[in-house]
């Protein structure tokens, strides 16, 4: 009965919203009709309770008021309870990606009111580009891994730019080719507009691609390599699109047109990189000072995104450069002041923004495509879609020839067929088209783009994810925070460079390494609010992961503890063994829930996609400082009795650092007995000099300023 | 160096390329540059390492010079460390730090990876007892954040502390409450860092081509 139920009534649900969505749309799309007549009424209204007395309206109904944001409320709403109803269903979406659940929604959607005839609302352009586009892109941006992204730059970038190009002009040839022949009937299609039409669907599409691969959770070097090229051949659509424009016009291109062509991508994409950059580094500089209003400091991150972004669309640089490059100039120096919650509520609203930008833009894409004008050429439509593979397809292997060649790690034949399978197009494509002025030729490309972004999104999105199985390709894997991984990962980077130098040549570890000290002795000092600028990485993480141990415990009632026993057995060697005089048996107790609690953090799945925010202990409701204060209390009552935790020393000023050491050295207590018996014997190795030391800095005196300077930790001594 | 002593250096050539796996050209070149920082003698000791330019900002310095000396890196199962070493020697220490091509198979892979986390474990294990110590491992993240000044001694020890906790708790999750863990032993480093894939991730960029003549000039980096 139970499993039954909630299918059952997801089903209802989803057909009640289906219903509400297409009333809905249908008033969105035909918003002008009601609301002359409406105005026209409302003044006569008020003249006429004044001659006429009319009893006083108790309640009185007025939608056109608020028509529009109702509307558009509405709609989103209905949306996202989409959404949500089809993870009630788990069975379809297992199988078929989100993206084309919500493009067969919208589809429906655009069906039904086209069948109740009135005008769908489509896929406005400018709607896409200034408002659903950027919160994906500023998403995904300011998430992005560098150092993978980084380290596979020249591969991305030869992807990004060379393929597109390639892709272009082989479809825009190949098609012009075939426009000549005779059967076709489509002698009307000049060179230029099929390079167009190359220009606008060659390019693979970054909404697309994170929408699938999100689900399919492949290795960290694929999932970079296609979405870094998504996101990088922006630049080269714009230009190749503005070029082909503007010439279609006037018939002919010249050698001169195609240099300043080539001209106009270094200034798209440099220009793009740089306006981007500017505001990243005013973003970063703005958060240094935010350390008395922290509630606006989300919004300055999203604002100086949001204006590099339009900044860059008014010169016609590459938006998408623009934003890539705010968010990821921003992100280091940002995070680094802002508080907890601040960067917490950055990654929420920025998830919740994406999230709900692409439903829509999917939902849209749907109700575009029933709406649109239609000119379908069999012909056509089916070249475009066999060119589009086949292209991708010589293009990435091409590539991959001469990129391994420059490689170290080379891309194996499995990697390039997932780069390659990975080319999804999507709604950049349909909007680029959308603004095409209206001719019978531009129905004819909507047509075979929307019909390419089907075939991507429909055929290549659901059976990605079994092509992935089937090869075995590696999948991402789930880490967890690890100390040592991120010890031995800078300890290589070191490492990496001193080999490099002892070898004789600058390689990219030497310039890596540079660059890495000048940001640490120029950049961090202005960007980067008071002490936190000469912490090292490795402090860094190591205060974040305490942060979160913290918090995990107090959340899990504070009965488990990080383990101090098993830290104890880690002391080295010799006359340093002071342990038990606490009973065998309470050690035996407190230690299987040290070790119950270690194993259920370990267990943690963490599997990433985009839309799940990381086990974040801060998203906690629980997290509240009153609860803190009372766990704290109460822990602190029971922790007095067998354990206790050695302050930190107040050298470090900044408020977010938990103060508390990690090694809690076991006291030799009897039950009743609080005060630890001092051991004084300097001359012992590690482990006491630890513990003594601890022990003589959190006197009395410094007491207050250890609690002023704790936000959230073990209880000290009291 | 004219063609009368290319054929001896070139059999030697062929015996060290099938010992380390470079190509012919990577060990000329990498002998060029051994004589470069021997000053033309047959052997380096420490101070000719020293004195290298590229070192001097980095942490771990003494580490790595050292790694060079550590008879462990050798491959011939012996253990302390030399006074000087010939380019054999170099050569094998180098070695390690070969990337995988396409064609290596999955077993090489293992070999490899193991291989290089091996380097990486006698980095660690200065007293060459097979385990690193508490003691050692602070000593190694005392040395990666001895260049950042600030809170160097007290941060360094607790990293170590919760990296060598991790280490404990993975490993052996079950500890009875006499046990004691004495240290990392091999098997464990091998665990922990299972997910670095070193094998793709510790490797240069040896060159096939000859740079130290492309630069006039500069012949003492």
């Amino acid at each position: 009965m139970a499993p039954r139920c909630p299918r059952l009534a997801g089903l209802v649900l989803l057909l009640l919203l289906f219903a509400a969505h297409v009333s809905a749309g249908a008033g969105l799309g035909a918003p002008n009709n009601d609301t002359h007549a409406d105005g026209e009424e409302t003044p006569n209204h008020r003249n006429h309770s004044s001659v006429h007395r009319k009893p006083f309206p108790v309640l009185s109904f007025n939608y056109e008021n608020v028509r529009r944001p109702f509307e558009i409320s509405l709609w989103i709403l209905l949306a996202l309870l989409m959404k949500l109803g089809f993870h009630i269903i788990p069975r379809v979406s297992n199988v078929v990606p989100e993206s084309c659940l919500l493009i067969f929604v919208g589809l429906l959607v655009g069906g039904v009111i086209k069948a109740i005839r009135e005008t769908a609302p489509f896929l406005d352009t400018k709607l896409f580009f200034l408002y659903l586009l950027p919160p994906i892109i500023l998403d995904a941006g300011y998430f992005l891994p560098i150092r993978p992204f980084m380290e596979n730059l020249g591969t991305i970038l030869v992807f990004a730019v060379v393929g597109t190009l390639w892709n272009a002009f082989f479809i825009g040839g190949v098609m012009y080719g075939v426009c000549r022949l005779e059967g076709a009937q489509l002698a009307g299609v000049d060179l230029l507009s099929c390079l167009l039409f190359g220009a606008i669907v060659s390019a693979v599409d970054p909404v697309a691609v994170l929408a699938v691969f999100e689900e399919i959770h492949i290795n960290e070097l694929l999932h970079i390599l296609v979405f870094g090229e998504s996101l990088l051949n922006d630049a080269v659509t714009v230009v190749l699109y503005h070029l082909f424009e503007e010439f279609s016009h006037v018939g002919v291109v010249t050698v001169a047109d195609a240099l300043l062509g080539v001209l106009c991508f270094f200034v798209v994409s440099c220009g793009g990189i740089l306006v981007g950059a500017i505001y990243g580094i005013l973003g970063a500089f703005t958060s240094r000072f935010t350390s008395h209003s922290r509630v606006i400091e989300p919004l300055f991150v999203f604002l100086y995104s949001y204006m590099a972004y339009l900044s860059a669309e008014v010169f016609h640089l590459s938006g998408i450069m623009s934003l890539i490059a705010c968010g990821v100039v921003m992100r280091p120096y940002v995070e680094a002041n802002i508080s907890h919650k601040s960067y917490t509520t950055i990654k929420y609203f920025l998830k919740m923004w994406s999230s709900v930008s692409e439903t829509l833009i999917f939902i849209f894409l749907g109700v575009s495509t029933v709406a649109g004008p239609h000119a379908w050429n069999w012909t056509f439509v089916v070249v475009t879609v066999v060119l589009c593979l086949v292209s991708r397809v010589l293009g990435v292997v091409g590539l991959t020839l001469v990129i391994n060649k420059f490689r170290i790690v080379k891309l194996s034949k499995k990697d390039q067929f997932i780069v390659a399978y990975g080319g999804l197009r999507g709604a950049i494509a349909f909007s680029l088209g959308f603004l095409l002025t209206d001719n019978r030729m531009k129905h004819l490309f909507l047509t075979a783009i929307i019909t390419v972004i089907f075939f991507t999104v429909f055929v290549q999105g659901m059976t990605i994810r079994p092509l992935v199985e089937l090869l075995e390709v590696k999948k991402k894997k789930e880490s967890d925070g690890s100390f040592n991984e991120e010890i031995h990962t800078q300890f290589l980077d070191h490492l990496l460079t001193g080999i490099e130098g002892v070898c004789g040549h600058y390689g990219h570890h030497h310039w890596k390494d540079k660059l890495s000290r000048f940001n640490k002795a120029y950049v961090k000092k202005w960007l980067i609010a008071g002490e936190r600028s000469t912490e090292p990485q490795l402090l860094s993480f190591y205060n974040k992961m305490e942060m979160k141990q913290a918090l995990m415990m107090v959340e899990s009632g504070g009965a488990a503890f990080r383990p101090p026993l098993i830290a104890a057995n880690v002391e080295p060697k010799g006359p340093s063994r002071r342990r038990t005089n606490v009973s065998r048996n309470r050690e035996k107790e407190i230690r299987k829930m040290l070790h119950a609690n270690m194993q259920k953090n370990r267990q943690r799945l963490r599997s990433y996609s985009r839309h799940d925010l990381m086990i974040d202990p801060f998203e906690d409701d629980n997290v509240s400082e009153v609860r803190f204060r009372k766990q704290r209390v109460e822990m602190e009552r029971r922790m007095s009795h067998y354990l206790t935790v050695p302050a930190k020393p107040p050298e470090i000023p900044s408020v977010r650092r938990v103060a508390f050491e990690p090694e809690h050295r076991v006291y030799t207590y009897d039950d009743g007995d609080r005060d630890p018996a001092p051991r004084s014997d300097p001359s012992s190795p590690d482990g006491i000099t630890l513990l003594n030391e601890s022990r003589r800095r959190s006197d009395p005196g410094e007491e207050e300023q250890l609690m002023v300077l704790r936000r959230l930790s073990d209880p000290g001594p009291k | 160096m004219g063609a009368s002593q290319a054929r001896p250096e070139q059999n030697q050539y062929q015996d060290l390329a099938r010992k380390t796996g470079f190509s012919l050209e990577q060990i000329k070149n990498l002998h060029k540059r051994f004589r470069q920082l021997s000053r033309n003698e047959e052997t380096i000791s420490r101070g000719n390492l020293d004195s290298v330019a590229a070192l001097a900002n980095n942490p771990i310095k003494k580490q790595i010079i050292e790694a060079f000396f550590d008879k462990r890196n050798q491959r011939r199962d012996e253990v302390g460390s030399e006074e000087e070493i010939g380019f054999e020697q170099f050569l094998m220490v180098m070695s390690h730090f070969r990337p995988p091509t396409l064609k290596t198979t999955e077993e090489e892979r293992e070999a490899m990876r193991e291989e290089k986390l091996r380097f990486l474990f006698n980095m660690h294990d200065t007293d060459s007892d097979g385990t690193i110590t508490l003691a050692e491992y602070r000593k190694v993240v005392e040395e990666l954040l001895s260049k950042s000044g600030t809170m160097g001694q007290e941060a360094a020890k607790a990293i170590a502390d919760a990296a060598m906790l991790e280490v404990a708790s993975t490993n052996v999750p079950h500890m009875a409450p006499d046990d004691f863990y004495e240290g990392i032993t091999f098997e464990h480093f091998q665990q922990i860092l299972k997910g670095l894939e070193m094998e793709s991730r510790m490797h240069i960029r040896f060159l096939d081509v000859d740079t130290t003549t492309m630069r006039c000039g500069k012949s003492n980096s």
